[in-house]
């Protein structure tokens, strides 16, 4: 047996989790990197943050939809006024005398919560489908990869408008439009990767022994895609939270007073000459939490292939 | 080759009839009568069924959809308007009874400056970031490009907008406020007023083309074929650009095949950050506005260039890569 695992320890094409002692080793690799423990431990700081952001409002007083200091926070001319300590403004205020800290730190709750959650349901529609296509082949294949093509040149914004203009603009409605847009990227993925498992000879032997498809499916295939699931699922997290800052930027997410990252900044490119922290300050919790998310993703596909970086020119 | 050709064309034509069909019936569930939307302030119940009967608002939804298709001569001025009558014809703005086509063709060449300039521009940094740091891996170059990439792939347009529109014209006043000149008027001041839009593009796309392309070319870097070039004693820089550069390419063409197409029909972001009116930022407006006939306009532009794009890559692989059948 051990010469058998030996031998399967380094399988073809595709990275497989197999063992939980292939999977300690995964885990050994990633965390040597120095950039992943600084990308894990500022994502858990970022989320305690999120979680903590009432916390915060409390302690400066400010909730994030309080126009409470609409007038001493803004100018006669409207204009935002920036850091105050003495009324507990740390980073400033918008045009409706809100505070930007306060705010931001809400907005991360939105951000992280619609990164996360469309990325799960991207994952769950495009694993399945992709399994299916890339398992069955056939016209199953064909219907379901021209299903793909069609979503794939759908304009994502008007499908946002419509369904907003439906069902309203809550928070699940943005998941179901993120995960729309990006789970055809999941689905051709998984399909490349089941052709690969469909040949494997562990498949045919399971075939041998009168495995249904379905069966085959669930204990062969889907096993062997939890790697690059974990990689492409960390990766997919900052396009998503990039996707909806850029629909909430659009003024298609989450409709006012809510605090987004994506609006603040709309918000704040009409204050950019007077105003910079409202573009400083959001901007910079935007960036540096999709950097940590694809810093986390790199490390952990290059933990689950050991083969990359070892070419040379 | 002619055959693909064609079998490509069945298929965008079937593309084409789905993509707008969803359009139609998504759009008809929003609420609203654009009729009312049309017409002045307090116009009689008369006029506003007579402007619904115009935009062919009283028929039911697969009627109006099929006038979009093939329509009759609805506003009485000897020109239908259906995508299949000749000439074609993509109906009339809810909005301003504007011509669809000519409001398209209108913005064309906003979008296509600000596409044309970002490519060439995201393929040069690309593929000189990608290759530099894929030439010495581990290296301090390839840890800055590699750097680079990460910001770049991880930097929101909008925002880079903001930042370039912030320091470079607002604090330095190196380059011109954000907006448009038509290239006829003077290409000198189109260029320059483009440089910032070109650049926020650039960054943002250039960053996952090098990051793809050092991957690629590590990965054939250890091919027999690489090895057995060197063996041979082929000089190095022939071998990297001629077995190594090149067969890491056909991923690069498909990705580029799908941008570009993208492009086409807008890149929304960046139009609406820096005041461009191309496309993407029609289409915003039009969304905003419930414009239908806008809307399906850039859908079926979206539609059609992505489609000729993807057409584009299938062809230049057979060029790429002799194996492919």
């Amino acid at each position: 047996m051990s010469t058998l695992a030996a031998g399967a320890a380094e399988p073809q094409e595709v990275v497989a989790l197999g063992g939980s002692s292939q999977l300690r080793g995964v885990a050994r690799r990633f965390w040597r990197k120095r950039v992943a423990r600084l990308g894990v431990v500022y994502i858990a700081l970022v989320i305690a943050l999120a979680v903590g952001a009432p916390l915060v409002a409390w302690a400066t007083g400010h909730p994030p939809n309080d126009l409470g200091h609409q007038y001493d926070m803004t100018t006669d001319l409207g204009l935002p006024k920036g850091p105050n300590w003495d009324l507990r403004f740390y980073a400033g205020a918008d045009q409706f005398g809100r505070d930007i800290l306060v705010r931001t730190l809400y907005g991360a709750r939105i951000s992280l919560l619609i990164g996360i959650a469309s990325t799960l349901v991207a994952l769950v529609v495009g694993c399945a489908i992709g399994v299916v296509a890339g398992f069955l082949r056939g016209p199953v294949d064909t219907v379901l990869s021209r299903g793909v093509d069609v979503v794939l040149s759908f304009p994502i914004l008007l499908l946002a408008l419509a369904i907003r203009a439906v069902f309203g603009a809550s928070l699940w409605i943005i998941i179901l439009v993120v995960a729309f847009a990006t789970w055809p990227y999941i689905a051709r993925i998984v399909r490349g990767q089941a052709l690969i498992i469909r040949e494997q000879e562990y498949v045919q032997a399971a075939r041998a022994l009168g495995a249904s498809d379905w069966r085959i499916m669930r204990e062969h295939v889907l096993p062997n895609l939890v790697g690059p699931l974990i990689v492409y699922g960390t990766l997919i997290i900052p396009v998503n939270i990039l996707l909806e800052a850029a629909l909430a930027f659009l003024g298609l997410g989450l409709p006012p007073p809510t605090a987004t990252w994506g609006q603040m900044l709309a918000d704040g490119q009409s204050y950019y000459a007077t105003a910079v922290w409202m573009i400083a300050v959001p901007g910079l919790a935007l960036l540096s939490v999709t950097i940590a998310f694809n810093l986390v993703g790199d490390a952990l596909r290059d933990a689950l292939d050991p083969r990359t970086g070892q070419a040379t020119l | 080759m002619i055959g693909i050709v064609l079998r490509r064309l069945a298929w965008l034509a079937l593309l084409i009839v789905l993509i707008t069909a969803i359009t139609y019936t998504l759009f008809f569930v929003v609420p609203g009568d654009p009729a009312v939307q049309a017409v002045p302030k307090g116009a009689s119940p008369q006029t506003i069924a007579d402007v619904r009967h115009r935009m062919g608002l009283d028929q039911p939804l697969w009627k109006q959809y099929l006038y979009f298709l093939h329509g009759p001569d609805l506003i009485g001025n000897g020109n239908p308007s259906g995508i299949l009558n000749w000439p074609p014809n993509l109906g009339y703005s809810f909005k301003n009874q504007e011509p669809v086509l000519q409001t398209i063709l209108d913005r064309l060449p906003v979008s296509l400056s600000l596409a044309l300039g970002g490519v060439v521009l995201w393929l040069a940094i690309g593929f000189g970031v990608g290759i530099v740091s894929a030439l010495r891996p581990g290296s301090a170059r390839d840890h800055a490009a590699m750097v680079f990439a990460l910001v770049g792939v991880s930097m929101p347009q909008f925002l880079l907008g903001i930042l370039l529109i912030y320091f470079l014209y607002f604090r330095l006043g190196i380059f011109p406020a954000p907006g448009y000149v038509p290239f006829t008027e003077s290409p000198s001041s189109w260029a320059w007023h483009l440089v910032l839009p070109w650049c926020t593009l650039a960054f943002t796309y250039a960053a996952a083309y090098s990051r793809i392309l050092r991957s690629n070319m590590l990965e054939v870097a250890n091919e027999n074929w690489v090895v057995l070039a060197r063996a041979k004693g082929v000089r190095r820089r022939d071998v990297i650009r001629r077995h190594v550069v090149r067969p890491a390419l056909p991923p690069v063409v498909t990705m580029l095949g799908m941008d570009i197409g993208v492009l086409v029909s807008g890149a929304v972001v960046v139009e609406v950050v820096f005041g461009l009116n191309g496309v993407g930022k029609l289409a915003v407006d039009a969304l905003t506005n419930q414009d239908l006939p806008v809307i399906a306009g850039c859908v079926l532009l979206a539609a059609i260039s992505v489609a000729v794009a993807n057409l584009a890559v299938d062809l230049t692989y057979r060029v790429l890569d002799p194996r492919v059948e």
